[in-house]
C-alpha cells in the first residue's frame, strides 16, 4: 500500500492528478525516506484494516453464509450448503418477509414525499432571515440530536391509550371519558396500520429538523446575485426557487436523497424499543436481528435477508460515490 | 465547504424594495415549531409531576394542579442505576471519540495529501462502508466476536464480544469511513505549499502530520467530535447486540432493559427518558455550531 | 466504578489467580478449610491455577480453584435475585465453595443463551426445562449430570425426573420451582359483585357477560411482547385436544394444518369477545393492574403476575383457579401449563466437581426452602420442600399443581425455539389476534410451511 506515495496537489488546485503532477510526484517519491513510506503505510494501513476486517469481510461473510444452513452451534464443519434453498424460502415460506419488506417501502416513501419536502420547505422559509429564526430552527432541530429509541420512548407517552398526551387531549377537549377508556380508546401504537404510521410519524419528527438543516447549509452557499439577478428579471419567488436555487443545491440533494435512503434501510432503534418489531412494525433490520439474537438462531436465513437489505441499499451508495467522487476519478 | 460555516442563518437576505411584513409566515412558524416541541414539553410536564396525581383514577394527565417536583428523575436515576450506564457510556464514547478523530486523520491525510495508487478506491471503501446499514454485516460479524480473542483489561471474558472494547472497535469501524471522508475533503482544500514547506525543512512525514497538518484541522476536528459524540452516545444497536451483561450496557442500550415500575408509570419513564436525553441536548445547545458544521462539512462538499 | 472492579476480580482473579493469591498466604488458611470440605480438585482445574499452585509451596493454594464456581443467572428481578443468592449464600456455608453469580436480564439471557453457552458459559447456569434445555443437550452443551440425580432422585417425583431428562435418557437438569397459569381474579372485588367461579366454558361465558353489564372487561389480556397469547393457545389445546396431542404438535409430530387446531382457533374466536378488545399494545404488566384496579375480572396467566400487587393486602386478596372445562373426553386431565425452572451444568465448566456439588445442594430440600423463604411466589418442586410455610397464594398452586394429570411447560419451552421465536409463533399469534375472522385454514398452513422450512435438528 506505501509503494507509490508521494505529496500529491491539493484536487482544490488541480481538481485531481494531471499527467505532468503524476510525472513530478514519482521524483519526490524517491525522495520521501523509507521510513516515512512506513509511516504513510502505517497510517493507513491499520485503520484500513480495521475498517475492512469488521465491514467488507462480515459482508462477504453474509453473502457466503445465505447459502448454507446452520444454527449457529458448534464449529464452522456443521455449516452445509443448501444453494438458494433459504431465498425460497424467504420468498414463499416466511410470513414476515413480505410485510416487512413492504413497510420498510413505506417507510422510504413518507420520508421522501413527506418528511423530506418539509424540511425542504422549513429550511427555505427560515432561510429569509425572519426574526427569531434561531429559536424556530433550534426547535425543529432538536429531535435530531435524540436517539431513535429516546424517540420511542417519547412516542410512548404521546401515543399511550390511557396515559398518553392525545388521548388526555381528546377526553380534555371533547370532555368525553370515552377517549382513554379500556376498549373505547384508540390504541394508537397497538393497532396494527395504525401503529406503523404514528412510528413514521415519530421519526419523521427527527427527520424533518436533519433535512433542514442540511439545506440551510446548502442554501446560504447559494450566491446571492443570482437570486437578485432572477428578481430583476421579473421571476416571483417560487420561480426563482424552482429555477436558480433547487438546481444550484443538487450536491446536497444527493446527500438528502441518500441519507434519506440509507437512514430508512437502517431504521432499527424506534420499533424494537416500541415491541420488537412485532404486531405490523416488522422492518427487515429487525427480522434479521431477530434471527441472530435468540435461543436458535438461523444463521443462514439471517444472511440471506442481509444480502436482500444489502442489494436495496447497494444501488444508492453507489450512485453516492459516483455523484461525489466520480470528478475526481476522471 | 468552509471550516466553520457561519451559524446558519446568518445571512441577510437583500429583497430589496419588496419587504412585507411576514405574519403568515409567523404564524405557520409558530404553530410548527409549537407542534415540534410539545413532545419533549409534555415530557418534561409528565416527569415533574407525581403518578399519584395523574395515573389511576387521580386527576389524569392532562389536567393542572397537584405536586410538581423532582422526586420521578431521583427515583428513576436510582431505579434504572442510570450512574453505572452512564459510566459504561463514558468507557465507550471517550476511547471511541479519540480512536476515530486519530485514525480517520491519519488516513485522510494520507489519501488527500500523498498519492497512493489506490487513495480514491480506498476513500470510496471507506465512504461507502460508512452508509452500509449495520444489518448487513452483522451476522458474521457476532460470529466473529464470539471468535475472536482478546486479552485482559481489554476483554473480562477472554473474546471481543460482551466487551466494552468490541462496541469502541464497531463504532471505530464504521465511523471511520464518515470521518475520513470529511476530513480528507478538508485537508484537500489546505494549500499544498504547506506541505512542500514541511518537506524541505526536512520534516518527517508524522510530523507533518502531527504539527502541521493536524492543528489545522482543529475545526473540523471539534465539529467531527461533536457529532460523533452524538451518535456513539445515542447508538441502541451496537449494544444491543455485542452485549450481554446488564451492568455493561451504555445508558441508551440499557434502556431498553428498563423493567418492572417503568412499564406501568408514564411519569417515571418521562423522567428516565430526559435525563438520558439531556447529555446531547446540552451538547447541542452549548456547541450548536459546531454540531451544525459537522453535519454540513460532509455534505455540502459537490 | 467498584462494580467493575469487583465484577473484573470475581470473573477472573478469583478463578484464575485464586491460587496466587492463595500462595501470597494471605487467604491460603481459609481457603484450605474451605477446599477440605469440598469434593477433591477438579483435573480441570485453570491452567494458571494449577501453575501457580505447583509453584508455591503451600499445597493449600491447589483446593482453592475447585473451591470456588460461577453461576450464570437469569434472576433479575430484585426479589428473585435475593432469593438466589440466599440460596447460593447456603450453598457456600455448607460446602466451602465460594460461589459468584453473574446475572443478567432474564429477556436477554434467553435471547444470547446461544452465544453464552458456545463461548463464554459459567460452570452453572439458570434455564428451563422440556424442549429447551433438551435442545442444549442434545447440541452438546451441557453436562450430564445423571450422577448428581443418584443423588437427589429420592427428593423429585417422576414427573420432574423426566422433565428433567434429555433425549439421550440422561439428566441435564435440576428443577427448583415451577409455577401455574391459571385465571387470577380479586376475591374481595368477587365477593362484592356476588361473582361465582366457573367451573365450565359455559359458566365463563355467562359470567363474561355479566361482566360485561357491570361495565368490566371480563378477561384481562395482554400480548404486545408476543408470548403471553401462548398460554391461552396451550390451554385451549390442551382442553380440546388433549395432552398428547398438544405435546406431539409442539415436537412437530402432529400438523397444524390438522382440523383439530383449526378447531382450537375457532374456539378462541368464539371467546375473544370477552378478552381485553386490544392486546397487542399492552404488555402483562400493564393487563395485571386492570385486574389490580378492578378495570377487569380476571386474567389467565402465570402466577407471577401477583408480582404487580403493589402490598401484600393487594397480594393476598388475589386468588385463582385452573381454566375452566370445555366438556370433552380431556377434562379429567385437567392439564395445565406449569413451567419449571431450575440448573443446569455447561459443557465448558471450569470446576466440574464445584458445579456438580451444587446442583446436588440445588437439589436438596433446603435449597428449596431458602429460596422460597424470600420469593414466596412459586411452588418447589422438591417433594421434602418444607410447605407448612406456604402462603395461602403458594397453596392453592400446589393444590392446582397436585390436581392437574398432565403437565405442560409452556408453548416457547415446549418446542424448537426457532419456531417459538419473535419471527415465528409470536408473531402468527398476533396476526391471528389482529384478525380472528380470517381465513384459518390459509393461517394455518402458513404456520406449518414456516415449521417446515425450519432446517432440521
Amino acid at each position: 500500500m506505501s509503494s507509490s506515495s508521494v505529496p500529491s496537489a491539493p484536487p482544490a488546485a488541480a481538481g485531481g492528478a494531471s499527467p505532468s503532477t503524476g510525472r513530478k510526484r514519482r521524483k519526490r517519491f524517491s525522495l520521501l525516506t523509507r521510513r516515512d513510506k512506513l509511516t504513510l503505510g502505517l497510517m493507513v494501513g491499520i485503520p484500513a484494516f480495521i475498517h475492512i476486517f469488521l465491514i467488507w469481510m462480515p459482508m462477504l461473510g453474509s453473502i457466503v453464509l445465505s447459502f448454507t444452513s446452520w444454527n449457529g452451534i458448534g464449529g464452522l464443519d456443521k455449516i452445509k450448503f443448501i444453494g438458494f434453498k433459504n431465498y425460497e424460502n424467504l420468498f414463499s415460506n416466511y410470513p414476515p418477509f413480505w410485510p416487512a419488506f413492504e413497510n420498510n417501502l413505506i417507510w422510504l416513501a413518507a420520508f421522501l414525499l413527506i418528511a423530506t419536502p418539509l424540511g425542504m420547505l422549513m429550511a427555505v422559509i427560515l432561510d429569509q432571515n425572519l426574526k427569531g429564526t434561531r429559536i424556530y430552527q433550534s426547535v425543529l432541530y432538536m429531535p435530531v440530536v435524540l436517539s431513535l429509541a429516546i424517540v420511542g420512548f417519547i412516542a410512548q407517552l404521546m401515543y399511550s391509550p390511557n396515559m398518553g398526551f392525545i388521548n388526555n387531549f381528546l377526553v380534555a377537549v371533547t370532555g368525553d371519558p370515552k377517549w382513554t377508556a379500556s376498549g373505547t380508546a384508540i390504541d394508537w401504537l397497538g393497532t396494527p396500520g395504525l401503529n406503523f404510521a404514528m412510528v413514521l410519524v415519530a421519526a419523521g419528527w427527527r427527520h424533518v429538523g436533519y433535512v433542514m438543516v442540511l439545506y440551510l447549509a446548502g442554501l446560504k452557499s447559494v450566491d446571492n446575485t443570482l437570486r437578485e439577478a432572477a428578481a430583476i428579471d421579473g421571476a416571483n419567488a417560487r420561480q426563482t426557487f424552482f429555477r436558480v436555487v433547487f438546481p444550484v443545491l443538487a450536491p446536497i440533494n444527493v446527500v438528502v436523497l441518500v441519507v434519506t435512503i440509507i437512514e430508512s434501510l437502517r431504521a432499527f432503534d424506534i420499533v424494537y424499543i416500541i415491541n420488537k418489531g412485532l404486531n405490523g412494525l416488522g422492518l427487515l433490520s429487525v427480522l434479521i436481528t431477530n434471527n441472530i439474537l435468540g435461543e436458535a438462531s438461523l444463521i443462514g436465513f439471517g444472511s440471506a435477508m442481509a444480502v436482500i437489505l444489502l442489494l436495496i441499499s447497494i444501488g444508492p451508495i453507489i450512485y453516492y460515490l459516483a455523484r461525489t467522487m466520480g470528478r475526481e476519478a476522471e | 465547504m468552509t471550516a466553520t460555516p457561519a451559524p446558519v442563518g446568518s445571512r441577510q437576505v437583500v429583497t430589496g424594495k419588496r419587504q412585507r411584513p411576514h405574519y403568515f409566515t409567523h404564524a405557520f412558524l409558530i404553530v410548527v415549531s409549537l407542534i415540534w416541541f410539545l413532545p419533549l414539553g409534555w415530557a418534561v410536564y409528565t416527569s415533574l409531576r407525581p403518578y399519584g396525581d395523574t395515573g389511576g383514577n387521580a386527576r389524569g394527565y392532562f389536567s393542572i394542579g397537584g405536586a410538581y417536583n423532582f422526586n420521578n428523575f431521583v427515583n428513576a436515576w436510582n431505579q434504572a442505576d442510570l450512574p453505572l450506564h452512564f459510566l459504561q457510556t463514558i468507557l465507550v464514547v471517550v476511547p471511541a471519540l479519540i480512536l476515530i478523530l486519530a485514525f480517520a486523520s491519519m488516513v485522510a491525510v494520507a489519501l488527500s495529501r500523498y498519492s497512493f495508487r489506490f487513495n480514491l478506491a480506498l476513500l470510496m471503501l471507506f465512504t461507502a462502508g460508512n452508509l452500509l446499514p449495520q444489518q448487513v454485516v452483522i451476522v458474521p460479524l457476532f460470529r466473529l466476536y464470539l471468535a475472536l480473542p482478546m486479552f485482559a483489561p481489554l476483554s473480562d471474558n477472554g473474546i471481543w464480544y460482551d466487551q466494552l472494547f468490541g462496541i469502541v472497535m464497531i463504532h471505530l469501524a464504521f465511523q471511520l469511513g464518515f470521518c475520513t471522508f470529511v476530513l480528507s475533503n478538508y485537508f484537500k482544500q489546505i494549500p499544498k505549499e504547506i506541505n512542500e514547506a514541511a518537506f524541505v525543512d526536512g520534516a518527517s512525514v508524522w510530523r507533518t502530520y502531527r504539527s502541521v497538518l493536524l492543528p489545522l484541522a482543529r475545526p473540523a476536528l471539534a465539529a467531527l467530535a461533536t457529532l460523533e459524540f452524538t451518535w456513539i452516545y445515542n447508538d441502541f444497536f451496537w449494544g444491543i447486540l455485542l452485549l450481554r451483561t446488564g451492568d455493561k450496557f451504555p445508558v441508551t442500550s440499557a434502556l431498553n432493559n428498563l423493567s418492572g415500575q417503568f412499564f406501568t408509570d408514564n411519569n417515571l419513564l418521562a423522567a428516565g427518558s430526559l435525563i438520558v436525553a439531556l447529555p446531547t441536548l446540552i451538547v447541542y445547545f452549548a456547541l450548536q455550531k459546531h454540531f451544525v458544521a459537522g453535519l454540513t462539512l460532509g455534505s455540502t462538499k459537490g | 466504578m467498584a462494580d467493575l472492579v469487583q465484577r473484573s476480580v470475581s470473573r477472573r482473579t478469583l478463578l484464575k489467580g485464586g491460587a496466587a493469591v492463595a500462595a501470597l498466604g494471605g487467604v491460603s488458611a481459609f481457603l484450605a478449610a474451605c477446599g477440605s470440605s469440598s469434593s477433591t480438585p477438579a483435573p480441570s482445574a485453570a491452567s494458571a491455577a494449577s501453575a501457580a499452585a505447583s509453584a508455591a509451596p503451600s499445597s493449600a493454594a491447589a483446593p482453592s480453584a475447585a473451591g470456588s464456581i460461577t453461576f450464570g443467572s437469569n434472576y433479575s428481578d430484585p426479589v428473585p435475585q435475593k432469593a438466589f443468592a440466599d440460596t447460593m449464600a447456603a450453598f457456600t456455608a455448607k460446602t466451602g465453595i465460594q460461589c459468584t453469580i453473574n446475572t443478567v436480564e432474564h429477556n436477554k439471557f434467553q435471547d444470547t443463551i446461544n452465544a453464552y453457552l458456545q463461548a463464554t458459559p459459567d460452570d452453572c447456569f439458570t434455564w428451563f426445562a422440556g424442549y429447551r434445555m433438551r435442545f442444549f443437550a442434545a447440541q452438546g452443551l451441557a453436562t450430564d449430570i445423571s450422577d448428581v440425580w443418584q443423588t437427589i432422585g429420592a427428593n423429585f417425583s417422576d414427573a420432574f425426573k423426566t422433565a428433567s431428562t434429555g433425549n439421550d435418557g440422561k439428566q441435564y437438569f435440576v428443577p427448583l420451582y415451577n409455577y401455574p397459569w391459571v385465571v387470577i381474579y380479586r376475591k374481595s372485588f368477587w365477593q362484592q359483585k356476588g361473582y361465582q367461579i366457573p367451573k365450565t366454558i359455559a359458566d365463563f361465558t355467562a359470567l363474561g357477560d355479566q361482566m360485561k353489564k357491570d361495565g368490566l372487561i371480563p378477561l384481562a389480556f395482554a400480548d404486545k411482547d408476543g408470548w403471553p397469547a401462548m398460554g391461552t393457545f396451550d390451554i385451549l389445546n390442551m382442553r380440546l385436544n388433549g395432552y398428547d396431542f398438544h405435546v406431539g404438535l409442539m415436537a412437530g409430530k402432529e400438523k397444524w394444518t390438522d382440523p383439530k387446531v383449526v378447531a382450537v382457533f375457532q374456539e378462541w374466536a368464539k371467546l375473544l369477545p370477552y378478552f381485553d378488545p386490544q392486546p397487542l399494545g399492552l404488555t402483562w404488566q400493564e393487563a395485571a393492574q386492570k385486574l389490580i384496579n378492578k378495570q377487569a375480572g380476571m386474567y389467565f396467566l402465570g402466577t407471577f403476575a401477583g408480582q404487580q400487587a403493589s402490598d401484600q393486602a393487594t397480594h393476598d386478596d388475589l386468588d385463582f383457579f385452573p381454566w375452566p372445562l370445555h366438556g370433552t373426553q380431556y377434562d379429567s386431565e385437567m392439564a395445565i401449563d406449569a413451567p419449571i425452572d431450575g440448573f443446569m451444568v455447561s459443557a465448558k465448566a471450569k470446576n466440574l466437581d464445584g458445579a456438580k456439588a451444587a446442583m446436588e445442594f440445588l437439589g436438596s430440600a433446603e435449597a428449596a426452602n431458602t429460596y422460597l423463604a424470600t420469593d414466596p411466589n412459586d411452588v418447589a418442586a422438591n417433594k421434602n420442600a418444607d410447605t407448612s410455610k406456604y402462603n395461602a397464594f403458594q397453596k392453592s398452586s400446589a393444590t392446582i399443581i397436585a390436581g392437574a394429570n398432565k403437565i405442560a411447560q409452556f408453548l416457547d419451552r415446549d418446542t424448537r425455539p426457532d419456531f417459538a421465536g419473535a419471527n415465528g409463533m409470536q408473531g402468527f399469534l398476533q396476526t391471528f389476534l389482529k384478525n380472528p375472522t380470517q381465513d384459518l385454514n390459509k393461517f394455518l398452513s402458513g404456520i406449518q410451511s414456516f415449521y417446515d422450512s425450519l432446517p432440521p435438528q
